[in-house]
């Protein structure tokens, strides 16, 4: 005991590449091999009852835990600083999971308006129907946090780097707001990465991703993930404390502690909902983690210089990238984000209401490089004009109402040259004041 | 999972206590030679309902393999073996006395370990369960030559190195690129 090397805490590359993956026993394979079974054969009929009841950790069914999937939840779990990670089958059904197996009916939720569109329709829609009421609160109005918390909040909820706007939610007076409350704070953390930023080193309970953005990386599969800090108290929560009749009557946060909430999300709410990960994609995922911290690298240094190209442009009305110094949330960048604030931002161009929606198609149109699509964080660059695709039913008005406006056009910045990204937005632009001069 | 000679990557999530502290009290090689090394396990305060977490972790210890003696002044017997009023009148040796009463009970408890080493009976490793913290008890079992982890539970730390709390996709710290042990 005495001849080794004091106990080291690994980094974060290192980390990335090595953690949840020991080469195991019999093969030593040394990439993780892809378990694509569904099902597990039993040591014996007592052990497998012992699996039934928790007593036991194993695996029983690819529903609940797969060895390659465990490798990637325990690998991004490293990354967050989280307790453990439950991954599923997409990043709504992260946050659909996460709060199921939190909420009853009756409870509430306020949540940032500077949300993804789909996760609104969720929250507002989904949960509503299951008599789960969500306040939707402007992040940077806090009074009106504290007036929209009531004795029914059971959670706040946010996105790091929030849409459609780039806003940067003030993670660490949000915790504070929480914590004063007794109430978890979820985060989504999808367009930041662990890389980026870490929510749980500023007070988060719950982080969510979806991991088939930049997680995964390159585009090829969908899945999810939710964190478990392992801080929160969810003694108050009956959701978690009380005692389950699908488990003899079983405590988990009594029982499992610091991994109550995991496990009770794993064991009850993904057995029952049923959004499991495929093996292959969490084999896909964990490709896409072990060159994380490169790819961001690479990400957000070429959306910056996107960002500041698009700023001197004279066709582009705004930008909306936090990293830069005339975003209102640059100094929350700065502070939460300092390697960068992502690679996913929103620019408009100079016009007004039908001719700038045209011209957004046309400059989407005219592009070579980025692909026109409804996805973020590939390695490729990607590209989508709100107006005329998702929000395409709003009228003006109401574009302007969720703070999509005609002129808006959204960028996620791939791997690819910088000059060459330049060149093809450029020669779109060219393309509009041809297009506009005929 | 352990692989020989000892691990190198330091365990700090789910704790209060300092890295001083943390190396004194939750040493990775130590924890992991005692998982190794244990056979008879005292459970003082194993409850005999079945939904408290220590039954859980007798539960499963015994399943791993390991003899537990209940230590409840309560109960006659628990799963099926014998319950023992208090440390002292447990008529065998024992390797670890693993203690899930409030940290107020634990000096108690230390007492009546130092007094079976002074007598020779065994000299077993003290092991506070998570959230149970009394660190004067700890040092002075200590320095009666005892080995002791605190705020650490038994059940966690044996699936953190066999690989059980892996799959359930918990995070284990452990970095190794070695290969596992059989
Ligand atoms: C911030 C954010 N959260 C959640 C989601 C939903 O993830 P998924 O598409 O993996 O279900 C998305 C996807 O577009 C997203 O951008």
């Amino acid at each position: 005991m005495s001849d080794r090397p004091a106990p080291r805490k690994f980094g974060f590359e290192t980390r990335m590449v090595h953690a949840g993956h020991v080469p195991d026993a019999n093969t030593g394979a040394r990439a993780v091999p892809i378990y694509q079974t569904t099902s597990y054969v039993f040591d014996s009929p007592d052990y497998a009852a012992q699996l039934f009841e928790l007593k036991q950790y194993g695996n029983i069914y690819t529903r609940i835990s797969n060895p390659t999937t465990a490798v990637f939840e325990e690998r991004i779990a490293s990354l967050e600083g989280a307790t453990g990670a439950l991954a599923v089958s997409s990043g709504m059904a992260a946050q659909f999971i996460s709060l199921m197996t939190l909420l009853s009916p009756g409870d509430e939720v306020v949540a940032s308006s500077h949300l993804y569109g789909g996760t609104v329709t969720q929250l507002k829609q989904t949960f509503q129907k299951l008599s789960v009421k969500v306040t939707l609160v402007d992040p940077h109005d806090f009074a009106a946090w504290e007036r929209a918390i009531t004795p029914k909040t059971r959670a706040l909820y946010g996105e790091t780097i929030g849409n459609p706007r780039g806003s940067i939610f003030d993670l660490e007076k949000f915790a504070g707001l929480a914590g004063a409350h007794k109430i978890p704070l979820f985060i989504d953390n999808t367009f930041a990465t662990p890389y980026l930023c870490r929510p749980i080193e500023w007070g988060a309970t719950i982080v969510l991703h979806s991991a088939t953005k930049f997680i995964g990386g390159h585009g090829n599969a969908i899945a999810g993930v939710i964190l478990d800090s392992g801080n929160f108290d969810f003694s108050r929560f009956p959701s978690i404390a009380a005692p389950s009749p699908s488990y003899h009557n079983l405590r988990f946060f009594d029982t499992f502690g610091h991994y109550g909430f995991l496990m009770k999300a794993r064991a009850e709410t993904v057995r029952d909902v049923g959004a499991c990960v495929s093996p292959m994609n969490s084999f896909l995922l964990l490709q896409g983690l072990e060159t994380l911290s490169l790819r961001m690298e690479r990400h957000v240094g070429t959306a910056r210089q996107i960002a500041r190209y698009l700023s001197e442009h004279e066709q582009v009305a705004w930008v909306a990238y936090a990293g830069l110094p005339s975003h209102p949330d640059h100094a929350l960048a700065q502070k939460y984000l300092p390697k960068g604030p992502g690679a996913v931002f929103s620019f408009g161009l100079k016009g007004e209401g039908a001719q700038v929606r045209e011209d957004g198609k046309r400059f989407i149109e005219s592009l070579h490089l980025f692909s026109h699509l409804a996805n973020v964080g590939d390695v490729r660059s990607l590209v989508i004009h709100p107006a005329s695709t998702t929000h395409q039913q709003l009228t003006d008005e109401e574009l302007a109402a969720c703070g999509v406006g005609p002129e808006m056009i959204r960028l996620s910045v791939g791997l690819e040259n910088v000059e060459d990204l330049i060149w093809d937005l450029d020669q779109a632009f060219h393309a509009l004041s041809r297009s506009i001069r005929a | 999972m352990g692989s020989r000679p000892g691990l190198s990557c330091s365990v700090t999530l789910n704790t209060s206590l300092t890295p001083e502290q943390r190396a004194r009290f939750q040493d990775v090689d130590q924890i992991n030679h005692l998982l190794d090394s244990a056979k008879t396990v005292a459970m003082v305060g194993l409850s005999s309902d079945r939904q408290k977490a220590s039954f859980f972790v007798a539960g499963y210890l015994r399943d791993e393999g390991y003899r537990v003696v209940p230590v409840n002044p309560k109960a006659d017997t628990i799963l099926g073996e014998k319950a023992y009023p208090d440390v002292t009148s447990i008529p065998f040796p024992v390797d670890v006395v693993d203690i899930f009463r409030p940290p107020q009970d634990v000096d108690e408890i230390v007492n009546q370990v130092i007094a079976r080493k002074e007598k020779g009976i065994d000299s077993p490793a003290i092991w506070m369960q998570l959230r149970i913290i009394n660190l004067p008890a700890a040092e002075r079992a200590r320095a009666a030559g005892l080995t002791v982890i605190v705020d650490k539970c038994v059940k966690m730390e044996h699936g953190r190195y066999r690989g059980g709390l892996h799959f359930a996709g918990m995070n284990t710290e452990i970095i190794s690129a070695r290969k596992r042990k059989r």
